[in-house]
């Protein structure tokens, strides 16, 4: 049990995140990988994958401009977003991902713009939530070792 | 192999990936097991590493990347006689484009991104291949 109630804090923080379907297994993947030598190692990561995952929401949302839709692009885009949204663990994000491709192969521009709104919100949510679990995690000091959530 | 053999090798990896965040992602988890390791941002990049005489045990080699893709490095680096094991790493769901990836002269083909597992099983074949060889 965790006696520092910032740890505790933050520890709690950490299994909500999972308990209410933010972040998947892959996260604590990552986690196993930090060390002393890499204290930040996930931090660095999401802030990457925010990076990366930016542009391709740049270019979904020039495509969806675009009229009439181009499916195979827009789809194209989406897996791409799908994967890097895999690799941290972004289970919210990867579900409306999986969505959008699958309005993307039955040609459904509404629901792809249903879809992309929804995604959207996810990927900010989870932005923010990591954030402050991040800057949490930063004021709380080193957690000893990464736990899979019950 | 021992947990011990897995971690004390003497394995070199080139990580090939336009993803910084996959290539950051790929090369600490090698690191962990033990290997020294460099990236490269594409399939040019890795071809001309080895143009240049470096050499490694494993290659991950991305498939969707710009100037070279992770096929035509894979084709390029086996008609220069490379025989390191050259492992795909990639988000393709195509039954197809994996196949197509496969043949290109992979050795195995994994889907994005790597975990422990993968990465043991690679060691582990690598092992058999060193042994083999010997």
């Amino acid at each position: 049990m965790e006696r520092n109630p910032m740890r505790r804090q933050l520890q709690t923080l950490r299994k909500s995140l999972f308990d209410q379907g933010y972040l998947d297994d892959q996260f604590v993947q990552l986690e196993e990988l930090q060390d002393d030598a890499n204290p930040n190692f996930v931090e660095e990561v999401v802030t990457l994958y925010y990076r990366d995952s930016g542009r391709i929401i740049l270019n979904i949302e020039q495509a969806l401009e675009r009229k009439p839709f181009d499916f195979n692009k827009l789809d194209a885009y989406m897996h791409q977003f799908k994967g890097s949204s895999s690799s941290i663990g972004a289970k919210k994000v990867k579900a409306e991902s999986t969505l959008f491709r699958e309005y993307c192969r039955s040609r459904n521009g509404e629901g792809c713009m249903r879809t992309f709104q929804q995604l959207k919100k996810e990927y900010a949510t989870l932005r923010r939530k990591l954030e402050a679990y991040f800057q949490l995690a930063r004021q709380a000091g080193p957690v000893e070792t990464a736990c899979r959530p019950k | 192999m021992s947990d011990e053999d897995i971690v004390n090798n003497n394995l070199t990896a080139l990580v090939v990936d336009d993803s910084p965040m996959i290539r950051k992602l790929h090369e600490m988890h090698l690191k962990k097991f033990g290997l020294k390791v460099q990236v490269a941002e594409n399939g040019k990049n890795a071809v001309d590493l080895f143009r240049c005489g470096a050499s490694f045990n494993l290659i991950l080699m991305d498939k969707e990347m710009p100037i070279m893709d992770g096929a035509e490095a894979t084709k390029e680096l086996r008609i220069m006689g490379v025989t390191s094991m050259i492992v795909g790493v990639t988000s393709l769901d195509s039954i197809f484009e994996r196949q197509a990836f496969m043949e290109a002269g992979l050795d195995h083909c994994f889907t994005k991104p790597l975990t422990s597992e993968n990465i043991i099983f690679l060691l582990q074949e690598l092992n058999n291949k060193n042994n083999e060889e010997n």
